[in-house]
């Protein structure tokens, strides 16, 4: 680990109101219609590995109510977790189990999914909204139906979360538990409730 | 009216009491993450931390909170109260947002990015652009047969809702049909059991699969909740006693309408009245389009409408 440099203190919105807004609007929309590529130009940038697009998806939801996970490749980045500290006054935890909100750039070795906060059966909502970098999203694989999606829409991350498909089918069998996915890739977000069906055979 | 969006520059010059859209930006952020939750459980009912508003419970602050935290420069504010942009409810949520955040406001529904509505939904069919916003007072669809909150939630938690079965049977039993008429209870995406706010049970069916999200905040019980486009939402009934929706004997005296909700309008003070559309802006738009009903020449003051 190395020292915190003065990158912590850059990559802030220009415009915190208005880009928080527009950030806002874009993973609204991402998570109304799964699986769909909604474009979001990044308005914030933060100190690698963290994306200019995942900074302003943290800056737009996370706060000092808000526990933040980092994965291994951004909490080894003391820039980063000082980012987060001046930019988001977030507190960090340790356990996937105890955030609100998990940030993840290296999906391939990222905890499975029933290792968040999954909620409770009277407060579903109490559970990990997963921030996970995508290098590319397509538009063919899995086959996903349920709220937001008109019929069927298909969409695939790189690189993939091991097992996605198991783990996400385990994910929406504890519906109304369960956790929420954003897919952030350079300029589009795709969002992932847990209400979505992962279609099979 | 139709000011052009503000900049930052701007807001920040012409509103300096205030954030932009009122709330402050930490609220904001509260407000949005509920709301994403509500999106991702459709129908489940998120607490947040709602804040007090410059206007009375009753008015809407709920719904006023959820606009705010998604409204932005771009926007097209429509708000209606009773299916009417003119009421003074309407008027003042309108017109505190143009203030607040500078947005442009309308009263045509095909113009609206985002629609605050109390008591509503309007008639012509929303597109996937479009927000529409509810203003909920009692958001708790079990509330009426238990009080008690950790009740209604382990009822929510286990499914648990023979209870409204019940009481919806009951109304058969009495009345030989359901009575209820508004706030008519649905299940949202085979889950959760949802009070769709005060609207009529005729508006349940536009809620089903609607292109729009639908956002719904009610203010006094601090709760948020969503449906997605494109969702299921069935309103609540049995095989025997199928829902069905009002219909109406005559069109609208007005535009001569058929198949929208009609509210009914004392002419004079002898009795005479008269059905026209709850819709006003439907109503507006079919007249400019040619649209006469039976008593389209007379003059009548839409202030009238009780
Ligand atoms: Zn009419």
């Amino acid at each position: 680990m190395t020292a915190v440099t003065s990158a912590a203190f850059d990559g802030g919105f220009r415009q915190p109101v208005f880009d928080a807004q527009t950030t806002f609007r874009a993973i609204m929309d991402a998570l109304a219609r799964p699986g769909r590529r909604v474009i979001c130009r990044p308005l914030a940038t933060a100190p690698a590995p963290m994306s200019p697009l995942m900074a302003a998806v943290a800056l737009t939801l996370v706060d000092p109510e808000t526990p933040v996970w980092l994965d291994g490749a951004l909490a080894a980045s003391a820039d980063v977790r000082g980012w987060f500290a001046f930019q988001t006054g977030a507190p960090m935890v340790d356990q996937p189990a105890d955030a609100a909100f998990a940030f993840v750039v290296d999906p391939a070795r990222m905890p499975p999914l029933s290792a968040f906060a999954q909620g409770t059966p009277e407060y579903p909502d109490r559970s990990t909204t997963l921030v996970v970098s995508a290098e590319s999203v397509e538009d063919t694989g899995a086959v996903f139906t349920g709220p937001g999606i008109e019929t069927s829409v298909l969409f695939d991350t790189r690189p993939a979360i091991p097992a996605f498909a198991e783990q996400w089918q385990a994910n929406r069998a504890l519906f109304p538990r369960g956790v929420d996915l954003l897919f952030v890739a350079a300029d589009a977000i795709v969002g992932l409730p847990r209400s979505s069906r992962l279609r099979t055979g | 009216m139709n000011a052009l969006p503000p900049t930052a520059a701007t807001v920040a010059h012409d509103t300096p009491a205030y954030n932009f859209a009122y709330l402050d930006e930490q609220t904001k952020r509260m407000i949005r993450r509920a709301i994403l939750k509500g999106i991702a459980i459709p129908g489940y009912q998120v607490p947040f931390a709602s804040r007090e508003m410059p206007m009375p419970y009753g008015w809407g602050t709920g719904g006023v909170q959820v606009t705010a935290a998604v409204l932005g420069p771009d926007d097209v504010l429509k708000v209606i109260d009773q299916g009417a942009d003119d009421t003074t409810n309407a008027v003042a949520i309108r017109g505190f947002f143009r203030k607040t955040a500078g947005v442009r406001t309308t009263t045509h529904t095909a113009e609206a990015t985002v629609i605050q509505t109390r008591h509503r939904i309007p008639e012509a069919p929303l597109a996937e652009h479009q927000i529409l916003v509810y203003q909920v007072p009692i958001p708790e669809p079990l509330r009426f047969l238990e009080p008690r909150e950790t009740e209604t939630r382990t009822m929510h938690a286990l499914e648990e809702y023979g209870l409204m079965h019940v009481k919806l049977y009951e109304d058969i039993a009495r009345h030989g049909h359901i009575a209820t008429t508004y706030a008519y209870p649905v299940k949202v995406d085979g889950r959760y059991i949802m009070d769709p706010s005060p609207t009529p049970k005729f508006d349940n069916p536009k809620m089903h699969r609607s292109k729009a999200l639908q956002l719904f905040g009610a203010g006094r019980e601090k709760r948020i909740y969503a449906i997605p486009p494109h969702t299921d939402v069935v309103s609540l009934d049995f095989e025997d006693h199928p829902f069905k929706v009002q219909t109406f004997a005559q069109p609208c005296a007005l535009c001569a309408a058929e198949g929208v909700y009609l509210d009914e309008v004392l002419l004079d003070d002898k009795g005479g009245r008269m059905f026209v559309c709850s819709d006003t802006d439907n109503c507006e738009e079919r007249r400019a389009a040619g649209h006469r009903g039976a008593l389209a020449g007379d003059d009548i003051s839409r202030k009238d409408r009780s």
